[in-house]
């Protein structure tokens, strides 16, 4: 669906002409972004744990980054949706690398932990009935060490075992979140296979929607 | 949601799953037709498979949402 409404169309022109245009209306897109990135810290605030003149901080880095990000790529903008919906796009994405940047720093883990007894209480198994879950969380240990790669076993880790957010995952392992998303994917489909030729899983039912 | 469960939606993968970079090179137009209430997973299965699947997405889609509801432009 390509649209060209007249307002997406005037901030083509605004940020793609030259001298005071073109100052206003980077004036006025960074005014925008940084309401975007305030709602947006705000909705995260128990994901960031800071507040105050901190969170504000993070905001005002994100829209600043973010408008850069818009100016940079104004030429891309294809009219499939209106101009501001795409801006904020940029304005959520610098939100989500500044929280994954931030929690390193207020919550450091080492990516070398590997401690499997929280195994169990990542996916919500009950203490009470270990008899239950025991054999099988065991064999997803052994497929996790046996089956998969270093770097899939070295992801699986760092976000299930460890809990590091994949955006904070991404900084440290100097990636993207495709690339991690995908050794992840592959990875989990590695371990449901192998849970479902030792029997502990049905290998044919697809449970996606 | 008990531990069976939990441990079964991780490991499922969608063959139609776009992957992260898909989803975010669309996310805008998704948002807009999902603000719309026009049947964004129908048109874009790949996405919607895709945002089911991946929180870091399906966070920014929320954020996305927010912002084109709170219309804060004005």
């Amino acid at each position: 669906m390509i649209r060209n409404d007249a307002e997406s169309a005037e901030w083509v022109r605004g940020l793609s002409s030259e001298g005071a245009e073109r100052e206003r209306a980077a004036t006025r897109l960074h005014e925008i972004a940084l309401r975007v990135a305030r709602a947006e810290v705000h909705r995260r605030s128990a994901q960031l744990r800071i507040s105050g003149p901190e969170a504000d901080d993070v905001a005002h880095q994100a829209a600043a980054d973010a408008v850069l990000a818009i100016i940079n790529k104004v030429g891309q903008f294809r009219g499939e949706s209106r101009f501001t919906t795409w801006a904020y796009k940029f304005v959520i994405f610098e939100v989500s690398a500044k929280i994954g940047r931030h929690f390193w720093r207020t919550a450091p883990v080492s990516l070398e932990t590997e401690d499997w007894a929280r195994l169990p209480d990542r996916f919500g198994f009950e203490p009470a009935q270990q008899a239950q879950w025991r054999d099988l969380l065991a064999a997803l240990r052994r497929a996790v060490e046996q089956e998969l790669t270093e770097r899939q076993r070295r992801i699986f880790v760092a976000i299930v075992l460890d809990a590091i957010p994949l955006d904070t995952l991404v900084i440290e392992l100097n990636s993207n979140r495709n690339a991690i998303y995908k050794t992840l994917f592959d990875a989990r489909r590695k371990l449901r296979a192998s849970l479902a030729a030792n029997g502990y899983l049905d290998p044919d039912t697809p449970r996606w929607p | 949601m008990n531990g069976w469960s939990a441990l079964q939606r991780f490991l499922d993968t969608d063959p139609r799953d776009a992957g992260c970079a898909e989803a975010m090179e669309m996310l805008h137009v998704y948002a807009e037709l999902v603000a719309s209430d026009v049947e964004a997973a129908r048109l874009y299965p790949q996405v919607a498979a895709h945002l089911l699947a991946c929180g870091p997405c399906a966070e920014d889609l929320a954020g996305l949402l927010a912002a084109i509801r709170e219309n804060l432009e004005r």
